[in-house]
């Protein structure tokens, strides 16, 4: 595992389900067992390229999450393997008792994405804007859950959680985000990603926090305040190892994310704290609030992700340290 | 099917019958109305030169017909023509949802050898067998995929999702049957949430779908057959029957769902399901 993180922080120049779709292709054309199902939403996810390359791996349900999720059950335990995709929030929630019984608790080897995360899902609103769904998977013993960051992290994981067998989610950005990682870096599940180090806090971010975290890092080094930042990209199993090094080495946490911080990552790095080393933490991100309509960077403003929500708050854990 | 053959499936139910009483009564609990309803089509489908193609010395044989069983509650059942059909020994009956066993109340694909997929929360195995059945097509696999489920169950919407794809699908390789006894845990479907007429619904979806007497095997055996002739189309068969169908306490009575069943209980539903097995015994000759 070795990263190396682009040198500026912009955006990608491909959106990520046209990567999505390019790594798909790439992935079946090498494993024949490869199924991608969908919901009606191939075309929102840019998935048409994979469905005229492999139309007879290719199922469209329909508008039946529930149904989508316990065929793509049925498939694994033919030995094939299916990457379902639909909205986080109807992945997540219509189907949440399929995943629990057809695929998780039946030990199947289904792999679901979930896209348009928190204020990504934008102009679909509130009813679209899932701020619980890495909670709700992190509920089911042996569900894998993931965030890609950027494309290059994207691409590692569609074709690593191919070679696991098991129940993989997996929420997905459908569309730009900030490149955070150079071409050739390495990942590990279950490892976070050092970005910065720093010795007076840890940004512990996900997803589309990660960004705003490197930005409020550097703007904390200006006034003198060193801050470390990891990317936990895998929300469980999570990396208690490097959660209780942070606490250790920087003695103040907070962790950001675009998701409720209650059941989030906020929750799971709490839970590794006061098990292991607490100190003080803050927590960005959803609070406990529905979502709305709005494009994404008013809706990071208004939900409190951005970096300088996330520097006032390694502050305010900064200065509990001393109380 | 011959008078012979009619009457060996009889009383090859009726062992079944008598092993589930045997199997609920070792806890002295369970669900055994859904449960002693599906007695004569498990025979037909799992007697020697039944309609299932399986090997009991290796239950996930490649080219077996598999079996998915959606109202998982009805355990039992299949635990009891497993266990006769020497998937696992007899005794083992006797561990039904004591701690560690191999046999907990609603079906489990890793517990159970022979048991082809988990199932309990209803309208759930239609999906999965809708999924088992496009891959073995995918393989381009002839094997039957056989699916149950329960007249209850049917009033969960996933069951229609699946109804919807399967016929979009074009899944001549699924031949389902529902479990049509009228009665759910509250009451009878008709009072709760009636299903009407269940097989033109799924003419309608655009499935096959006819009527059988579900405690005929004759019945039972030529409607999987016509089932089988059956091209581009799933098919349903609707098995009219009688939920707790073999002991006279039991048969037809709201309440069978899930109850107690004590050892003078059980002995008293083994002695009317012995003088069953006699009559039929005397038939067949």
């Amino acid at each position: 595992m070795s990263v190396t993180t682009a040198k500026e922080l912009k955006y990608e120049a491909t959106e990520m389900r046209a990567a999505f779709c390019e790594s798909m292709i790439e992935l079946a054309e090498k494993n024949e067992d490869i199924v991608v199902l969908d919901a009606d939403l191939m075309s929102a996810m840019g998935m048409k390229p994979f469905q005229s390359r492999f139309p007879d791996r290719t199922i469209d349900v329909g508008i039946q999450e529930a149904n989508m999720v316990g065929v793509a059950a049925g498939l694994s335990a033919v030995g094939k393997i299916p990457y379902a995709h639909t909205f986080g929030t109807f992945m997540t929630r219509r189907a949440a008792d399929q995943i629990f019984m057809s695929a998780a608790y039946a030990k199947a080897n289904v792999k679901l994405i979930g896209s348009d995360p928190g204020v990504t899902a934008s102009l679909n609103g509130g009813t679209h804007m899932p701020f619980e769904d890495m909670g709700i998977m992190r509920l089911y013993p042996t569900v894998t859950v993931l965030e890609p960051t950027d494309i290059t992290l994207l691409k590692f994981l569609v074709k690593e959680i191919s070679d696991i067998y098991g129940v993989f989610y997996m929420r997905l950005v459908r569309k730009l985000v900030t490149k955070v990682y150079e071409e050739g870096s390495t990942f590990e599940i279950g490892k976070a990603n050092l970005l910065r180090d720093g010795g007076d806090a840890t940004i512990i971010s996900s997803g589309y926090c990660v960004a705003e975290a490197l930005k409020a890092a550097d703007a904390l080094a200006r006034e003198n305040i060193s801050v470390r930042v990891l990317d936990m990209f895998t929300w469980k199993p999570i990396d208690a190892d490097a959660i209780k090094r942070a606490a250790a080495d920087t003695g103040a946490i907070v962790t950001a994310e675009n998701h409720n911080t209650i059941g989030g990552l906020g929750s799971a790095v709490a839970e590794v704290l006061v098990k292991t080393r607490p100190v003080p933490a803050e927590m960005i991100g959803s609070q406990d609030r529905f979502g709305q309509v709005g494009p994404t960077d008013f809706l990071a403003e208004e939900y409190g992700l951005t970096a300088p929500h996330i520097a006032e708050a390694v502050k305010k854990a900064v200065a509990r340290k001393t109380q | 099917m011959d008078k012979r053959t009619w009457c060996e499936r009889k009383i090859f139910a009726k062992r079944i019958q008598k092993e589930i009483f045997r199997t609920i009564a070792s806890l002295g609990v369970g669900h055994l109305g859904g449960a002693l309803s599906l007695a004569d089509l498990l025979s037909v489908l799992y007697s020697d030169g039944g309609a299932l193609k399986h090997d009991p010395k290796n239950p996930r044989w490649k080219d077996r017909d598999w079996l998915i069983c959606s109202k998982g509650h009805a355990g039992p059942a299949l635990y009891a023509t497993l266990a006769l059909r020497g998937y696992f020994p007899l005794e083992e009956l006797d561990t039904l949802n004591k701690p560690h066993t191999n046999l907990p109340s609603h079906c489990d694909r890793n517990l159970t050898p022979g048991i082809d997929m988990t199932t309990g929360s209803l309208g759930q195995g239609a999906s999965t067998a809708c999924g088992i059945a496009l891959a073995h097509r995918m393989n381009g696999a002839s094997n039957t995929i056989y699916l149950i489920i329960g007249d209850g169950e049917a009033q969960e919407g996933q069951v229609w999702e699946m109804a919807l794809l399967a016929a979009q699908k074009k899944l001549d390789n699924l031949i389902a049957f529902i479990d049509y006894n009228h009665m759910q845990i509250d009451g009878t479907t008709d009072e709760i949430n009636s299903l009407g007429d269940v097989a033109q619904k799924f003419r309608e979806f655009g499935w096959f779908s006819v009527e059988a007497d579900g405690h005929d095997p004759g019945a039972l055996q030529a409607a999987i057959d016509l089932a089988k002739t059956v091209k581009e189309k799933p098919s349903m068969i609707v098995m009219k029957t009688v939920k707790g169908e073999g002991w006279s306490k039991s048969a037809g009575a709201v309440g069978s769902h899930s109850r107690n069943v004590s050892k003078e209980e059980m002995e008293e539903a083994s002695a009317e399901i012995d003088i069953a097995i006699a009559k039929y015994r005397e038939e067949a000759k």
